[in-house]
């Protein structure tokens, strides 16, 4: 892939958490590119670190969070390392987030115009008369009926789905070249979701920009993504485009999250969970960290982490298991969650 | 076989009252629930799937009696439930357990397991006091934990763990209908399967009746037997699983399923994308309540209100509410 | 707004019946004769009885609470039975004084407490929040009457403990309250630190909790400066909880601050109460107790009102 396609490109992220308890790694070595145009989905469970990894990307981490390694490259540039003010200049104009709960994301005590034109007002140096009706705009982009009487109206006189479009509205009011959405959907009714993912697609379509699409839902990844990073533990385990993700995923993580994915599209026997559960943060294994659940790990998956290395196959999918390497000291041939596997090795 | 009724409900309404004015006088009702009615069989699990406000956790609830419905009855095993004296139902609650979403937020956090299981116990007098550490531990590993953790609290146990506590103390009792509501929803995919397993398992083994409350369609698709489709306060839909999803009929329902995301890129999809938001339940619209939203709607279907009903093309107990059932499936519907 | 602001105001009737009630049962409550005060102690019991015929107090308690009652909606509270003055007038000349200070007093505990929690809340767990609030801490527990007698030791008869010049106009006499604004001074700083303190603390917890809350981060992920972030998106929000505790401040410095007012010979509200209980004074008592309920329900008022600008969540209908 040619390098200056990619918009984004993170390296080797890793940010750590002071608590009580002790530092946490809640990002531990994530890397994934975003191409210029294209949505790139990072899934994981809870406790994945899929959503530091996107707060880290905007340098918005809460005070005892530190980033301890790795670059954030925005167009060549590392984000990590700009000043305060540049970074700012960069938030909600060239990079764009918007976030899980659209109740609580809004300032409820300002109107949703005084909010979107804040936006405005920062980033393109106009007046507050022309802020507001650039946000009428905006309103009337992202498909809010009669937006001249909503750009009056508070949060609180707006349902979920409509303060979702507001917080896009706001995003995408600088015209972003990147648009970060974690969990936009998760807090929304499944048919108010399909019309907030429709939006997204239909304004990336018009507008040209990237996606980074952060969420537990595969369903959305399969519908809404071009690329995938699959997150465990802090880290990255498998990146791939969608298609080869869902037809052909490697990572035994990948596989056991898929099977046991209740689908309501096709009939299935029974669900095959994956044993056991997400490691402590405070007791991170040694080796692979999907290990103690991995059905085929093995002596060297227990003490020793894998790195996140191209496959064979192509240079766009990277793994992150021994199976994958010469290295691995396992079975040829294993048997995953049902499914026979030969193993190149 | 033939089927034997465990639970019947009949016209359950739930109204809240909303007070206002000066004198805090009731202005105004949210009508939760607006005379649904629903039969569950032993052994079986029926689902109720809908959005957020379409009464599917006032269901549940009100057959429970934890808020009391205000009008229609429910037929436990031949009891109306909605009759009986407080005392009198107290002893059915032995019958009827509910799972919650958030089960640590009905635990309290100072009590071990082990005194959370045998308060349940003890409250219904299940087994005699010496006879229940044993029978704790027992349920411990029924439901896929240690018996050395019975002596630990809540809060050392992880979000899937709680909620096989839950189950644990809803099957102290020996229960006969468990009512999930939402139980694993707030679960991580991986730990989901593996409760959704749990709960199969022990469906099996001890011939229980689940009601299982969910807006999840793939987990619904998954667990239940039959599944009624909420929209409002209503029934829109109800038919065994294999109908619903391979031949669902009402509008609503199809644009239900064809909104969620299909973990799979090459899926083909039509999807119907529902306009505008649900109406509020103060003032649901007249006639049929989802014409404000439905891509078919009529004059008829704002003025009069649609029935359950069944068609010669629905098999077994499949019916739904609305008045074109035959002429959507016919194709000869004007869709706006 | 007029529609609440009309029913709120119906809506205080009730309380002052009940407060006039209460302070109207005192008379009946505490020992003693009041018509055996106000004749004095070698008074002839004929002298008594008239006097209690007089005064109506042979009548039964509801016409004497009625007589009572009209009266007070008149502004009559009755006379002073220590100088014989009407209650009301007693009352005026001292609530000027009051309203004064307190007013006075809530402005800089407004001040300093809300540029201190802010300061607190904005640099939480560093040395700086911990010395704020360690200092908010001894204002909070520090009397306001020894506060007020170390500050008269110092800047009024200029015994420091300390060698440092400090500025002459502070240097005034202790006692003898004229109208000059820099008598006030004193009392004012006494009664300010501890509303400070509170102020601050609440500023600090409140803060805190809006900083946390989604919508800042959203704030900051538009690339809102924090110092945009602080003043415009939390202290908004973050200020509801604190009116509350400014009014109820407001209100306490208005009911009089007794022991302050002891000390810096202040003739306010506070005084005037504790003189009359002193001297069994009924009608002046009854009195600043009624005025300083009628203030106490004017503020919450102001409060509530002061909500609907600051929260536009809260419908007041």
């Amino acid at each position: 892939m040619n390098e200056m396609e990619n918009i984004l490109v993170v390296n080797n992220l890793q940010t750590t958490f002071k608590t009580d308890a002790g530092d946490i790694r809640a990002v531990d070595g994530v890397s994934f590119t975003v191409p210029k145009g294209k949505t790139i989905g990072i899934v994981g469970e809870s406790g994945s670190g899929k959503s530091i990894t996107s707060l880290t990307i905007l340098r918005l981490l809460a005070s005892n969070g530190r980033v301890n390694g790795g670059e954030v490259l925005f167009k060549g540039k590392d984000l990590l390392k700009l000043p305060e003010k540049a970074m700012r200049e960069i938030r909600g104009n060239q990079i764009s987030m918007i976030f899980q709960e659209p109740m609580t994301s809004l300032n409820p005590v300002y109107t949703v115009g005084q909010q979107i034109g804040e936006t405005i007002q920062i980033h393109k140096k106009v007046g507050k008369k022309e802020a507001i009706q650039q946000s009428i705009e905006m309103l009337k982009l992202v498909g809010i009926p009669s937006p001249e009487k909503r750009v009056k109206q508070y949060p609180h006189e707006l349902s979920g789905g409509m303060r979702q479009r507001v917080m896009i509205a706001m995003a995408l009011a600088c015209d972003p070249e990147i648009l970060i959405a974690d969990e936009p959907t998760t807090a929304l009714d499944v048919t108010i979701q399909a019309q907030i993912l429709e939006l997204i697609k239909d304004l990336q379509n018009r507008l040209g920009m990237s996606v980074i699409m952060i969420t537990h839902d595969l369903g959305v990844v399969a519908e809404t993504c071009d690329y995938v990073a699959v997150m465990y533990a802090g880290q990255v385990v498998e990146y791939s485009d969608v298609r080869s993700l869902f037809k052909n995923p490697k990572h035994p993580y990948t596989l056991g999250l898929l099977n046991s994915l209740p689908r309501h599209d096709i009939e299935q026997e029974k669900l095959i969970p994956i044993k056991g559960m997400v490691p402590s943060p405070h007791e991170m294994p040694v080796g692979c960290r999907f290990a103690p659940r991995c059905p085929v790990a093995t002596e060297l998956c227990h003490n020793k982490m894998p790195q996140l290395l191209n496959t064979n196959d192509s240079n766009a999918e990277q793994i992150r298991c021994w199976m994958f390497s010469d290295e691995w000291d396992g079975d040829s041939e294993v048997t995953l969650y049902g499914e026979k596997r030969t193993i190149k090795g | 076989m033939a089927k034997k009724e465990l639970l019947k409900v009949e016209g359950l309404k739930q109204y809240f009252p909303i007070k206002g004015g000066f004198l805090g006088r009731t202005v105004n009702h949210v009508k939760a629930l607006d005379g649904i009615s629903f039969t569950v069989y032993e052994g079986e699990t029926v689902s109720i799937v809908g959005e957020s406000g379409c009464g599917k956790s006032t269901t549940g609830r009100a057959i429970l009696r934890l808020e009391e419905p205000t009008e229609g009855s429910v037929t436990f095993q031949g009891t109306d439930l909605t009759k009986i004296s407080t005392r009198e139902m107290r002893k059915f609650r032995k019958d009827l357990q509910i799972i919650f979403q958030d089960p640590y937020a009905s635990i309290n956090p100072r009590q071990t397991v082990a005194s959370l299981l045998n308060e349940a116990m003890h409250i219904q007098n299940v087994l005699p006091a010496n006879e229940r550490r044993a029978r704790i531990e027992e349920l411990l590993e029924t439901v896929g934990l240690r018996p050395y953790q019975a002596d630990r609290y809540p809060h050392e146990f992880s979000g899937g763990q709680r909620q096989r506590i839950g189950i644990a103390r809803a099957l102290s009792v020996d229960p006969k209908l468990i009512i999930c509501d939402e139980a694993v929803s707030a679960l991580d995919v991986s730990i989901q399967a593996q409760v959704l397993n749990l709960l199969e398992e022990l469906q099996d083994e001890y011939g229980l009746t689940y009601l299982f409350i969910s807006h999840d369609l793939g987990v619904v698709r998954h667990i239940s037997d039959r599944i009624i489709v909420m929209y409002l306060g209503k029934i829109v839909e109800i038919a065994d699983k294999t109908s619903l999803f391979e031949n669902p009929q009402h509008p609503y329902t199809k644009a239900l399923l064809s909104a969620i995301p299909v973990p799979d890129p090459d899926a083909v999809k039509n999807r119907i994308v529902l306009k505008g938001d649900v109406p509020s339940p103060i003032d649901p619209p007249a006639g049929c309540r989802f014409h404000t939203r439905c891509p078919f709607a009529t004059d008829k279907c704002r003025t009069e209100e649609p029935l359950l009903r069944t068609t010669s093309a629905m098999k077994g107990e499949h019916e739904a509410a609305c008045h074109y059932i035959e002429e959507i499936a016919a194709g000869t519907m004007i869709e706006k | 707004m007029t529609k609440y602001i009309i029913r709120r105001l119906l809506q205080t009737i009730p309380v002052l019946l009940g407060v006039s009630i209460l302070v109207f049962s005192l008379m009946f409550l505490i020992p003693g004769d009041p018509a055996q005060v106000m004749a004095g102690e070698g008074a002839s019991a004929q002298t008594v009885e008239n006097l209690r015929e007089k005064l109506g107090l042979n009548d039964p308690a509801y016409v004497q609470y009625g007589r009572y009652l009209s009266s007070a909606l008149q502004g009559d509270l009755g006379n002073s039975i220590r100088s014989g003055r009407p209650v009301m007038e007693e009352i005026q000349t001292r609530f000027w004084v009051t309203l004064e200070v307190a007013i006075y007093s809530t402005i800089l505990a407004v001040f300093i407490g809300l540029i201190a929690g802010i300061i607190s809340a904005v640099r939480h767990y560093t040395l700086t929040d911990v010395s704020i609030m360690i200092i908010a801490l001894f204002g909070l527990s520090m009397p306001n009457f020894w506060l007020g007698l170390l500050l008269i030791q110092w800047f009024a008869l200029g015994n420091l403990p300390f060698d440092i010049p400090f500025p002459e106009f502070l240097k005034m006499r202790p006692s003898g309250w004229g109208d000059t604004w820099r008598q006030m001074v004193l009392p004012v700083i006494t009664l300010g630190t501890g509303g400070a303190a509170i102020i601050a603390r609440m500023t600090r917890s409140s803060m805190l909790e809006v900083i946390g809350q989604d919508y800042i981060r959203t704030a900051r992920a538009k690339g809102v400066s924090e110092r945009v972030v602080i003043y415009r998106h939390a202290l908004k929000n973050a200020l509801i909880p604190v009116v509350t505790i400014i009014g109820l401040e407001f209100g306490g410095f208005l009911g009089g601050a007794v022991l302050t007012e002891t000390i810096f010979a202040i003739n306010g509200m506070g005084r005037l109460t504790i003189d009359a209980i002193r001297q069994r004074d009924f009608p002046v008592v009854q009195g600043t107790v009624l005025v300083i309920s009628l203030l106490f329900v004017v503020v919450n008022l102001l409060v509530d009102i002061s909500y609907k600008f600051l929260n536009k969540r809260i419908d007041l209908n």
